[in-house]
């Protein structure tokens, strides 16, 4: 089909220089932004200083805790939420008669969002898990999960988990959906149990879905914000803080444009890094039917 | 295999509890809100004993929920339209004039879809300033500021999926009839090709929906005015406050569950099939 000039303009220009605008320019002046000093006032002048923003990044130990402690949650999650999302999309494929039920109510979570999540979580693992405790006594049972260390970074792993679970099973239900039953059929007549069918005949055939869910967990994991924000804040004593409220701060609290800007471009490179890495390690052993 | 009718209702029954205890939080929440401030200290496990209405007028009041529930439908719904409109007609041109350009163009949307926003979140805010000075209007602090952002950070994901839609499906005969038929390029696009485009039309406005209706990020940057606050945002600030009352604090979440809720039983079919397809196809 031959299609005019004018047409081509009209069709594509309009959004293609809104994309530009919002997209384009700033990752390439954020490039630009990351090699000089500044504190963000338009009157300020901004220094080029070269490298020394990154080379700094090496020796600030918050920040590379920071890192260090986003892909020990990420890594911790991702299987979680995995699992979690296998098992329940398992669950609501069988012949159950509150399998429509089931998956209604399992995928609401992450229809809330995660802002208000960590709200809900914030009020059911701060406030009622303290006064639970005054009610029954049990201190060693229920106490208030946020002012902890270790429970405020358990808190965070729970309500990932809750939000991204039920998603993931949508995922899994499609890929267990788009499995044929003449090959389920051929491996029940075969004597297969329900574990021998499941490791493999259902899992190899998944592992497209398995590639998209990893991708989408191992990223939505480590980009976390809306969560760490209402849920501990970064608290107590700023031991919850994930990369992105680090690089956050760093900006708009601290007011070190530039340095932050260089947390923010390595914290694209890292991001690009890893899930490319996983599709590609997890696209090697999915098979063709 | 035969099972005994028991054994079925057990497994049932052991679902349905489980599924239950997975909603617990939000029972708690949705529970306490109607409680008075004694009862809410006395047993927070307990359904109230009646219903207490008085903190959501008081939460209605304090976060003026109205306001913002106008401003995230505002953001909402214009984002999404505009979103759905410009990535269909962007796309059919992609695919129809296949060229260079359209690949290249394509391929940096993509590309780019693996940015995360908080990379360019400073400079993008440096940037609206500037823009804003320039044209002598305000794009950091309105509505259509923030719709103007939405647009373009939703349209790598919308011109992926209508590209992927329209080259699987939308055949060229059609289209080649209409124009001998005498219709132009854009009545081609909008009365033979848009009608087509139904079932990905509805799987890209669901996802953008979620995304934009829960965002918090972009509008905690751009938005400063009471007045143009978002759900999200009024939620943030209710829980800024030093001292959270927390019968209030829990009629507020209610207030914004129950919205959500409402949505997703509606149209819970679509939501469903278009996540499903919007992951698969990502």
């Amino acid at each position: 089909m031959k299609i005019k000039k004018r047409w081509y303009a009209l069709f594509t220009v309009p959004l293609m220089i809104m994309f530009a605008i919002v997209v384009v320019i700033p990752f390439c002046t954020g490039i630009g932004y990351s090699f000089v000093a500044w504190n963000g006032l338009a009157k300020s002048e901004k220094v080029f200083v070269g490298f020394d923003n990154y080379i700094r990044l090496f020796s600030d130990t918050q920040f590379l805790t920071s890192i260090m402690r986003t892909t020990v949650f990420t890594l911790i999650t991702v299987v979680i939420v995995n699992l979690l999302a296998l098992a329940f999309s398992l669950l609501v494929t069988t012949k159950l008669r509150v399998r429509n039920a089931a998956r209604t109510m399992l995928f609401l979570p992450y229809l809330i969002g995660g802002l208000i999540l960590g709200y809900i979580w914030r009020y059911v693992l701060g406030e009622a898990m303290s006064s639970l405790s005054e009610m029954t006594g049990m201190t060693n049972i229920f106490f208030n999960w946020l002012t902890d260390k270790n429970f405020a970074f358990y808190a965070m792993i729970v309500v990932a988990t809750w939000q991204m679970a039920g998603y993931m099973m949508i995922v899994y239900i499609a890929g267990l959906e788009s499995i044929s039953d003449d090959v389920l059929e051929a491996a029940r007549v075969d004597g297969a149990s329900f574990f021998r069918t499941l490791i493999h005949v259902k899992l190899p055939l998944l592992m497209s879905s398995i590639t998209i869910c990893l991708f989408l967990t191992l990223s939505n994991c480590f980009k976390i914000y809306d969560v760490n924000v209402s849920l501990t804040g970064g608290g107590p004593n700023n031991t919850t803080e994930m990369v992105s409220m680090n690089l956050f701060n760093e900006i708009f609290t601290k007011s070190n444009f530039g340095y932050g800007q260089a947390k923010a471009i390595l914290f694209f490179v890292i991001i690009g890094i890893i899930t490319l890495l996983q599709v590609k390690v997890t696209k090697d052993r999915e098979v063709e039917v | 295999m035969k099972r005994r009718p028991t054994l079925k209702v057990i497994m049932n029954a052991v679902v349905v509890i489980f599924c239950c205890s997975y909603l617990f939080p939000v029972y708690l929440v949705i529970v306490n809100a109607f409680k008075t401030r004694a009862e809410l200290y006395e047993n927070i496990l307990a359904p109230p004993k009646s219903l207490t209405l008085e903190y959501f007028y008081a939460a209605l009041e304090k976060m003026d929920f109205i306001m913002a529930f106008k401003n995230s439908i505002i953001v909402t719904v214009i984002s999404v339209l505009i979103i759905v409109l410009l990535s269909a007609m962007t796309a059919w041109m992609f695919v129809r004039a296949d060229n260079k350009l359209s690949a290249l163009l394509l391929n940096i949307l993509i590309l780019t879809m693996l940015i995360p926003f908080q990379t360019i979140m400073m400079p993008l805010m440096q940037e609206m300033n500037l823009l804003g000075k320039l044209l002598q209007v305000s794009l950091k602090d309105s509505l259509g500021g923030l719709i103007f952002m939405y647009v373009g950070f939703g349209a790598g994901m919308g011109v992926f999926l209508f590209h992927g839609f329209i080259k699987a499906s939308v055949p060229v005969s059609l289209e080649e009839a209409a124009i001998i038929d005498g219709c132009n390029t854009w009545r081609v696009f909008w009365q033979i090709v848009f009608p087509i485009l139904k079932p990905i039309t509805v799987t890209v406005a669901i996802l953008d929906v979620i995304w934009i209706w829960n965002d918090y990020l972009l509008p905690s940057l751009t938005l400063t005015s009471i007045g143009n606050k978002t759900v999200p945002l009024a939620m943030s600030l209710f829980f800024g406050q030093y001292n959270i009352e927390w019968n209030m604090a829990m009629a507020a979440l209610t207030f914004t569950i129950i919205p959500v809720v409402i949505f997703y039983l509606i149209c819970q079919k679509y939501i469903i099939k278009g996540v499903a397809a919007g992951a698969v196809k990502g």
